[in-house]
């Protein structure tokens, strides 16, 4: 029956209502803007996984040339700030427990004596490792830095006692972000975060609110179809999904220097397939919640593990195996990978590739679930 | 199918879990007739309107609407059909204007801006066109609500409660609207609470937890309730109430301003235990029974029948 296929003007009549009703609608149109801003800022200048000159302590027992070299040493690392230095085991200790240090340095009595004598002597770090990934880079920093720093004092009679260089020289190379800067991690990956939280939101409200006010039953009783107003609904968002991946684009370039080496109109084009999987999943939870709030419930229930299991917030591959299967089954996971490949390593199409169907199976599987459970009466 | 009925239905049941909302109820509605529907709430008036514009899906029943098979042709249906929610359910951050054309884009109109400045100017809304619906008044919400349901020419409206909560004014005014759009051939199917409404129907059903109980005009409803009707007029008019009510046949007795209304079916048994009361200071007149009286009998026998 052609009276029942898609109608593009009815279809044109939701999508223009939304759009009226989105700019009538104030506080949530600044949300949408507003929220990407704060949470640009808020992480890409705040959240630094690789945290330099950490408050440190250093009790030097052995007052020798070694532990003055030692210390040199750790500032000099940057990783280091040595704030403090204690005249007693016990005074560290409190330190550490009050929190006033992360890092706390012992040399001991007969350090430099038992250096010489080239009995190994113990150098003691302690950490406060409450937050591991505080200490991680850091500790990794202390084995490399004393060795060499070390060695340099070493020299004429006792230059013996420099540690013998290994028979093979592990050569480390870090690519793509060899300084370990986190915006460069952080930033691109937020494009992906803040269209999850707003596009799932904001779609979750969509039809909850046409429930909720009583204009469903006036819809309903309308021949409008199903895939009608779900579209219709859908479209205003995508453009509002590209002003905020716009907005995060321009900070990434020109407030964090974000490398983008691929392609950036690639990326915006596969945005695309991201921001509808978002929206479908919003467009789905309103379809089951009953009011608001429970869509918003819904929508933080599906947000979070986005965040946590993504590969966002921690590494993806520190995961348990079952949580990367969860993860491999968030559209925000296979995004986060798009969108740092083509910044951060230069990714074409043909590498986003295996990231891809998976977003577009997601898709595929929500908006039927969306379009069956979407009633067209009310029973 | 062509019929002289606009709506021509038969056995319409529907049920919400192990709960018979509406009953096995027969309809017929003629074109150009206004067709008042009334019974208590919850009785099941919304429900049947839903289901005739294809809102819920009946369990049971058969019939045509608008020469169209309701329950399989309630896509085609939904296009002729108006209807008009209890509650005001058109986009409150959305004018006047922008609401009219929304519902004008949906139903496709061929000439949609014309569509729009016509029912503008029919309701007199011209200058508020760019108000916001959520601004206007009660009066005002239901004339924009009434505009809506009429932009894509049906010919059938559903009304559910059109003039709840809107002054007699208003009131008045909406139902001279009706009868003019009725003169011009279009069908009305309008739920109400208020009596006076009632009796500017052509035609009244009165249906109660889920059953049609009467249909005809309004004197054939009076008629088929039966009830014997006395007017008392007098003194100490509550305390005689007090005495008449729970006497056998006597069935209702309702104070109205100053005078007191005795009715029940059995006029016999009515009469046999008045009797006694007919005298100073008391005054006693038979009359028609009304509207009113009719349908709390109604109700009350009802509630004895099927709750």
């Amino acid at each position: 029956m052609s009276r029942r296929a898609f109608s593009f003007s009815r279809f044109l009549a939701i999508t223009l209502k939304e759009f009226i009703q989105m700019r009538r609608d104030r506080v949530t149109f600044g949300m949408m803007v507003g929220i990407p801003m704060i949470q640009l800022i808020l992480f890409g200048y705040a959240i630094n996984t690789n945290p330099k000159h950490l408050p440190t302590a250093v009790y030097a027992a052995d007052n020798s040339t070694f532990s003055r070299t030692i210390v040199w040493g750790l500032r000099n690392s940057g990783y280091f700030d040595v704030s403090r230095e204690a005249h007693s085991a016990a005074e560290i200790q409190n330190w550490l427990a009050e929190g006033k240090v992360q890092f706390a340095i012992t040399v001991p009595v007969d350090f430099s004596r038992k250096l010489l004598r080239g009995e190994k002597p113990d150098l003691l770090l302690e950490a406060d490792a409450t937050d591991p990934s505080a200490v991680g880079f850091a500790v990794g920093a202390v084995n490399q830095l004393v060795n060499t720093v070390i060695n340099r004092d070493l020299k004429g009679p006792i230059a013996k006692l420099q540690s013998t260089t290994p028979p093979f020289d592990l050569v480390i190379h870090q690519q793509y972000n060899p300084e370990n800067i986190s915006q460069y991690n952080i930033v691109p990956g937020l494009t992906g975060v803040m269209l999850t939280m707003t596009m799932i939101i904001i779609t979750g409200l969509a039809i909850t609110r046409e429930r909720e006010r009583g204009t469903m039953e006036n819809l309903l009783s309308t021949p409008v179809h199903p895939a009608e107003v779900i579209i219709g609904k859908i479209v205003p968002y995508i453009m509002v999904g590209y002003v905020q991946v716009t907005l995060v684009l321009l900070a990434a370039k020109f407030l964090f220097d974000v490398p983008m080496l691929g392609s950036v109109p690639l990326l915006v084009v596969l945005t695309f397939l991201f921001i509808v999987a978002n929206l479908a999943v919003g467009i789905t939870f309103s379809t089951i919640a009953k009011n608001q709030l429970q869509a918003v419930q819904m929508a933080f229930f599906f947000f979070l593990p986005s965040l946590l299991l993504s590969g966002y917030m921690f590494p993806f591959r520190g995961m348990p195996g079952w949580a990367q299967d969860i993860g491999e089954c968030l559209p925000l996971t296979h995004f986060l990978r798009i969108v740092r490949g083509i910044l951060l390593k230069g990714n074409g199409l043909a590498e986003t590739a295996p990231d891809l169907w998976p977003i577009a199976l997601f898709v595929l599987v929500m908006l039927t679930i969306g379009i069956k459970r979407y009633r067209q009466t009310l029973d | 199918m062509n019929s002289a009925y606009a709506i021509d239905v038969q056995g319409v049941t529907k049920k919400f879990g192990p709960r018979t909302v509406v009953n096995a109820i027969a309809m017929q509605v003629k074109y150009g007739e206004i067709y008042g529907f009334l019974g208590p709430n919850g009785s099941g008036k919304t429900t049947f309107l839903r289901m005739l514009c294809g809102l819920l899906t009946p369990d049971g029943g058969s019939g045509q609407c608008l020469g169209l098979d309701f329950r399989r042709d309630s896509a085609l249906i939904k296009e002729r059909v108006g209807y008009m929610t209890q509650k005001f359910s058109f986009y409150e951050d959305l004018t006047i204007e922008e609401n009219l054309d929304f519902i004008a884009r949906l139903y496709g109109m061929p000439q949609r801006k014309t569509a729009v400045e016509k029912s503008l100017a029919r309701l007199g809304m011209i200058e508020r066109r760019r108000q916001l619906a959520g601004t206007l008044s009660g009066g005002w919400k239901q004339r924009l609500a009434l505009a809506a349901c009429l932009i894509h020419e049906p010919k059938l409206l559903l009304l559910d409660e059109p003039t709840a909560g809107v002054d007699p004014k208003a009131r008045r005014d909406f139902w001279e609207e009706i009868h003019r759009l009725a003169a011009e051939g279009l069908t009305f199917l309008i739920t109400t609470h208020y009596m006076d409404e009632a009796s500017r129907c052509h035609r009244l059903g009165y249906i109660a937890y889920g059953n049609l109980l009467a249909h005809g005009t309004v004197d054939d409803v009076v008629k088929a309730g039966g009830l014997t009707t006395w007017e008392v007029t007098g003194t100490n008019l509550s305390a005689l109430a007090d005495k008449l009510r729970g006497l056998p046949g006597v069935e209702q007795v309702v104070v109205f301003g100053l005078a007191l209304h005795v009715s029940g079916r059995d006029a016999e048994k009515l009469h046999a235990s008045t009797a006694p009361f007919m005298t100073a200071p008391w005054h006693w007149i038979r009359i028609d029974s009304g509207l009113e009286d009719v349908f709390i009998s109604l109700m009350e026998t009802s509630k004895d029948n099927f709750a």
